[in-house]
C-alpha cells in the first residue's frame, strides 16, 4: 500500500495542538539558566549622522547587564559594508545603534530610553527618482547610490521598429513586508566547552553557523546553531541577519545567556522586505496577437545596505522576465539603488513574482490596445508543449510546460464566457458594482541553481527510522513528506519514522530551505539515502536467509525470497542487527538535481464598488502544476498559502514611507495584513507534468501561487474598472488609489 | 500584587507585578507557552485565550484583570487524563488548518468562542469571527474548513 500520493495528515501537528510549538522564545533549555535578556535601540531616523552616544546613565540602571555600540563590536570593511552596530552614520529607521542587556525582560525598555543619541538629520534617499538622482548618496567615497546593474541599459536591438504596436507602461511591484507570525529570535549561550550554541529562528541553521563563525572568528566546529520550530520564514528567514551576530559577541562578552526577541514594530522596519522594483514595460507585435519584441528596463529598491536586493533578485527577474511566452525579442535592463529603507532581501518567491507580474500586465496592455481578449493574446504567443527543453533568451533552460492546457482548464472551471456576459450586463445597465476578470499564466524557477542537499537515513535495532534531512521546515510539513516517501520506500509503518533536522551537530552539512528547494533537493537527498540502505540491507538479509541477493525482494517492509513468499523473511529489526553497530544508515550528499519549472494559470474574478473604490475578490482558481503530488492535503496548503500572499500584496499591502524616511505602516494596526475576511474560499484544479530533473520527477510548489495570484488579482481590478477608461492601476488596489484612477480617467474623458 | 487565576482547572496564585500582562503571567510565570505574542497592537490574536469561556487578547488584559476568574490556554483543552483531543484540535489537524503553528493556539481558542456562541456559523461568519486573528501560512482556507467540520458541517474541498 503506497501512501505517496494520498491523503495524509501532518505527524507535525499532534505538539502544535496541544502544548504547542517550541519556538525559540519558550524554549527553557537548561543551558540558558540565567540568561540576560537583549534588546537592540534602532534608529529612530532615516539618515543621520550619530555625533554623540552617551550610556552612562542606562548602565547605572539596575538591572542593566551590558550596554554596547559599535565601538565595542568588531567593525566590517569593504565599501558598502553594513556595520554590526552603526557606526557614525544611520541609514534607514530600525537600523541597530546599540545593544542592551538587562537581567529582566521589563527593564530593556528603561534602559534603552536612558541610551542618549544625538543625531543630525542628513537629507533622506527615498523612492526610485531620488537615489537615480544621487543627489544625497548614502555611503561616502562612492559617487552614485547605484549599486548593481545588469543587461543592456539602452534598447540595443531596434526590435520595435518593425511593430505594428508598442505599448509601454511604467509599473511599481511595490515594497512589502514578509511578516511571519513569529517575528525573529535568538537565545544563545558558550558552554564550559568554549562551543556556542545558538538557537536562531532561521530557514538554514549550517547557513547561519558558517556567518557566525566567519563573523567571531571562531571554527564552525564551535558553532552549534539549531533551528527550533520555526513560526514561519518566506524567506526572511535565510541564514542569519547581522543582530545574531552581535548576540552571540555579547554573550562572550558578559559570560551569560543571551535571550533575543524582537517586537513586531521592530520586525516591521529591521526584517528585511521583499519586492519593490520599478519596472519600465514595453512590449511590441502584430494586430493580429503575436509579440514580437518585449524589454524590461527596471530599478530594484535595494534598501540602504546592499543585500540580495544588489543582484540576486533582479538576476532572478531577468532570468524569468518572458515567462511562458515564446517572443522573439527580448531585452533586460535592471539598476539596483539603495535608498534609506529596510533592506530589501528575499520574499515568498524574490525576484520571480516580480518578473510575472510585469509581463503579464504586458500581455493586457497589449490586448487592451489591440482589443483582443487577453486569454486569446496569451494563447497565441505560448511556448508550444513540443518546444521542451525550451532555452529563454534570458538563459533558463525550462523543462516541461503545458501552458495552454492549464489556462483552458482556469477558463473552462470559471466558465469564462458566462463571466464576460455578467461583466457586459453590468456595464449595460450602469451597476455601480463593476465585475472584473483577470488571467495569469505563469512559470517559475524551483531550485534554481541546484546546489545539492543533505540526506541520512538510520535504520535502528528496533526496525525503527530515523532520517536527518539538510532541508529545514518550518510549516511546509516536509517531515510528513519525506516519512511518507519512506515509509512506501522501505515498507515501514510512518509511526515508526522520525525525521529530524535543521540542528547543525545532527546534520553538519546543509544549505537548507528557500526557493522551493526541499522536497526536490531534500526529497531527492532522502530518497538515494534511502536507496543506498535497502542496497546494504539486501546483502545482509542474503546472508540471515541464506539466499542470493539478487534473488531477495522488499515486501512491506519484509525480506523475503522472491517466488516463495510462505518462507521466513527477515524483518528491518533483524536485518539491522547484523550491520555493525546493529545499525543500518546511509548518509549523502545528492548533487545531481537541476531547476524545474512550476507553471500555471489563475483567474481572479473581483467586485468593485465604482462609488467608494472598495475592492472585494470574489474567485480566484487556480492551476498551479508542480508535477507529482506527494501529500494532496499539504500541496493545497501550499496553494493557498501562496493564492493569500499572492493576493494581499495586488489588494492591500505595502510597506510605505514619508519624504523624510519614516515608515508610515511599521505596525500591524498600520500594515493592512491580510485576514480571513479579504478573502475567498479558493477553487483549485489539479495538474501534475513530471520533470526530468531529479529523481522524485517533482518541482517546488512553495512560491507557485504566491507568483500567479498577484497579476490575477491586479489585472481583475483593472478590469472591472477597462470601461471607465483606466488601463492601469499600480498595486495595491486600495479604495482610495481605485477612487482616484476612476476619477482621473472621467477627467480625461 | 498576589493574584489568583484558576488556570486550566487548576487554582494559581502568584505575586505579580501590577503591569504583568495576562500573556506574560501565562508564559513567564505559569509556563504555558503555547499562547503566543505576534504582535503588540492587538491585532494578531496569537496570545488569544479563553476568559471565563470567552476568548480574549491576553496581551491586553493584565493578569491583575484576570483575579478570580477561570483562564483556559490551548494546553487546557485536551482532557488532562484521558488526553483526547479537543474537538476543535482534532478538526485543524484533519483539515490541515495550521501549517508553521505560531497562530493556531490563538486560533484554536478563538474557533472554540466563537462556536460557544454560534454552533453552526456559515464559512463567512467563520470568517468574520476569525478577523482579528492572522495567519501567514494558511490562507485562512483551511482553517475554515476546520471550524466548520468540529461544528460537524459539511467541509469544502
Amino acid at each position: 500500500m503506497s501512501v505517496v500520493g494520498t491523503r495524509v495528515v501532518r505527524i507535525e501537528d499532534h505538539k502544535l495542538i496541544t502544548s504547542g510549538g517550541d519556538y525559540v522564545d519558550d524554549l527553557r533549555d537548561p543551558l540558558l539558566t540565567g540568561a540576560v535578556h537583549a534588546m537592540f535601540v534602532r534608529s529612530p531616523l532615516a539618515h543621520a549622522r550619530i555625533s554623540a552616544i552617551d550610556t552612562s546613565a542606562a548602565r547605572e540602571l539596575t538591572g542593566v547587564v551590558g550596554v554596547f555600540t559599535a565601538e565595542d563590536v568588531p567593525g566590517m570593511d569593504g565599501p558598502l559594508a553594513e556595520p554590526w552596530l552603526a557606526v557614525d552614520t544611520v541609514r534607514y529607521v530600525g537600523e541597530p545603534v546599540a545593544l542592551v542587556l538587562t537581567e529582566q525582560r521589563y527593564q530593556l525598555a528603561d534602559a534603552a530610553e536612558l541610551i542618549d543619541i544625538d543625531y543630525d538629520p542628513l537629507p533622506a534617499v527615498i523612492g526610485y527618482e531620488s537615489a537615480l538622482a544621487g543627489e544625497t548618496l548614502l555611503f561616502e567615497g562612492t559617487d552614485t547610490n547605484v549599486c548593481g546593474t545588469q543587461g543592456e541599459p539602452e534598447a540595443v536591438t531596434g526590435a520595435f521598429d518593425d511593430c505594428e504596436v508598442v505599448v509601454t507602461e511604467t509599473i511599481v511591484n511595490q515594497r512589502v513586508a514578509p511578516a511571519p507570525l513569529e517575528v525573529r529570535g535568538a537565545s544563545c549561550a558558550w558552554g564550559p566547552d568554549g562551543r556556542l550554541t545558538m538557537w536562531l529562528s532561521t530557514q538554514n541553521a549550517q547557513i547561519a553557523r558558517g556567518f557566525l563563525a566567519a563573523r567571531l572568528g571562531v571554527a564552525e566546529e564551535r558553532i552549534r546553531v539549531i533551528a527550533p520550530d520555526v513560526g514561519g520564514g518566506f524567506g526572511a528567514k535565510i541564514g542569519a541577519d547581522p543582530e545574531a551576530a552581535v548576540l552571540g559577541w555579547a554573550a562572550r562578552e558578559v559570560a551569560r545567556p543571551v535571550r533575543w526577541i524582537e517586537s513586531r514594530s521592530e520586525n516591521l522596519t529591521s526584517m528585511t522586505h521583499g519586492r519593490g522594483q520599478r519596472q519600465t514595460i514595453t512590449i511590441g507585435g502584430s494586430k493580429d496577437g503575436r509579440v514580437g519584441a518585449y524589454r524590461l528596463d527596471l530599478v530594484q529598491d535595494a534598501g540602504a545596505y546592499p543585500r540580495l536586493a544588489a543582484e540576486l533578485l533582479p538576476s532572478f527577474t531577468g532570468l524569468m522576465s518572458t515567462g511562458v511566452y515564446a517572443f522573439p525579442t527580448v531585452e533586460f535592463a535592471s539598476r539596483s539603488v539603495l535608498t534609506n529603507t529596510t533592506p530589501i532581501a528575499a520574499y515568498r518567491g524574490a525576484g520571480r513574482p516580480e518578473a510575472t507580474a510585469a509581463v503579464e500586465r504586458a500581455m493586457d496592455l497589449f490586448a487592451a490596445r489591440i482589443g483582443m481578449d487577453p486569454a486569446d493574446v496569451r494563447r497565441i504567443n505560448f511556448i508550444r508543449p513540443n518546444e521542451f527543453p525550451y532555452r529563454t533568451p534570458g538563459g533558463a533552460n525550462y523543462d516541461s510546460g503545458e501552458y495552454e492546457e492549464a489556462l483552458d482548464r482556469v477558463l473552462a472551471a470559471a466558465d469564462y464566457p458566462a463571466l464576460r456576459a455578467e461583466q457586459a450586463r453590468r456595464r449595460a445597465e450602469g451597476d455601480v458594482v463593476a465585475l472584473g476578470i483577470g488571467v495569469s499564466t505563469y512559470v517559475e524557477v524551483t531550485a534554481n541553481g541546484g546546489g545539492g542537499e543533505s540526506g541520512k537515513v538510520v535504520i535502528h535495532r528496533d526496525g525503527s527510522v530515523t532520517a536527518y534531512t539538510g532541508s529545514s521546515p518550518h510549516g511546509q510539513g516536509l517531515a510528513s513528506t519525506l516519512a511518507m516517501l519512506l515509509s512506501d520506500q522501505l515498507g515501514v509503518p510512518m509511526g515508526r519514522i522520525t525525521v529530524r533536522h535543521g540542528d547543525t551537530d545532527e546534520i553538519p552539512r546543509a544549505i537548507g530551505t528557500f526557493g522551493s528547494r526541499s522536497l526536490q533537493q531534500g526529497g531527492s537527498a532522502i530518497k538515494q539515502a534511502a536507496d543506498k540502505v535497502i542496497d546494504a540491507a539486501r546483502e545482509l538479509a542474503a546472508d540471515l536467509l541464506e539466499a542470493n541477493p539478487d534473488d531477495l525482494e522488499l515486501d512491506e517492509g519484509q525480506w523475503q525470497v522472491r517466488g516463495a513468499p510462505s518462507a521466513a523473511g527477515a524483518t528491518w529489526a533483524q536485518v539491522a542487527e547484523r550491520a555493525e553497530g546493529g545499525e543500518l544508515s546511509a548518509d549523502l550528499w545528492f548533487s545531481d538535481g537541476d531547476a524545474t519549472f512550476p507553471f500555471g494559470a489563475q483567474l481572479a474574478v473581483v467586485e468593485v464598488d465604482t462609488e467608494t473604490g472598495k475592492v472585494v475578490l470574489r474567485r480566484i482558481i487556480a492551476l498551479d502544476d508542480a508535477g507529482p503530488i506527494m501529500n494532496p492535503l499539504t500541496f493545497a496548503g501550499q496553494r493557498h498559502g501562496g493564492l493569500a500572499q499572492g493576493s494581499a500584496q495586488a489588494m492591500l499591502e505595502v510597506m510605505d514611507y514619508d519624504a523624510d524616511g519614516n515608515p508610515t505602516t511599521a505596525t500591524l494596526a498600520d500594515y493592512s495584513f491580510i485576514t480571513a475576511t479579504d478573502l475567498p474560499d479558493f477553487e483549485l484544479l489539479e495538474m501534475a507534468t513530471p520533470t526530468d530533473r531529479n529523481p522524485l520527477g517533482v518541482k517546488g510548489i512553495g512560491e507557485a501561487a504566491t507568483i500567479g495570484s498577484t497579476p490575477a488579482v491586479q489585472s481583475a481590478v483593472v478590469d472591472a474598472l477597462a470601461h471607465l477608461g483606466v488601463r492601469h492601476l499600480d498595486m495595491p488596489t486600495t479604495p482610495i488609489r481605485v477612487w482616484n484612477a476612476i476619477n482621473a480617467a472621467k477627467e480625461v474623458r | 500584587m498576589r493574584v489568583g487565576i484558576e488556570v486550566n482547572g487548576k487554582q494559581t496564585t502568584e505575586d505579580v507585578e501590577d503591569r504583568t500582562l495576562l500573556v506574560h503571567h501565562l508564559r513567564d510565570v505559569l509556563g504555558l507557552t503555547a499562547t503566543n505574542v505576534g504582535c503588540d497592537t492587538t491585532s494578531c490574536g496569537a496570545c488569544t485565550v479563553l476568559l471565563d469561556g470567552e476568548a480574549v487578547k491576553s496581551c491586553t488584559v493584565l493578569a491583575a484583570q484576570a483575579d478570580g476568574h477561570a483562564v483556559t490556554t490551548l494546553e487546557g483543552l485536551t482532557d488532562p487524563d484521558g488526553g483526547d483531543l479537543h474537538p476543535m484540535q482534532r478538526a485543524f489537524r484533519e483539515q490541515h488548518g495550521l501549517q508553521c503553528g505560531f497562530c493556531t493556539p490563538g486560533m484554536i481558542m478563538a474557533s472554540v468562542s466563537l462556536l460557544r456562541d454560534n454552533p453552526k456559523p456559515s464559512r463567512d461568519e467563520v470568517r468574520h469571527a476569525l478577523e482579528g486573528n492572522l495567519c501567514r501560512c494558511t490562507g485562512y482556507h483551511n482553517i475554515v474548513n476546520a471550524v466548520m467540520d468540529a461544528s460537524g458541517q459539511e467541509v469544502q474541498a
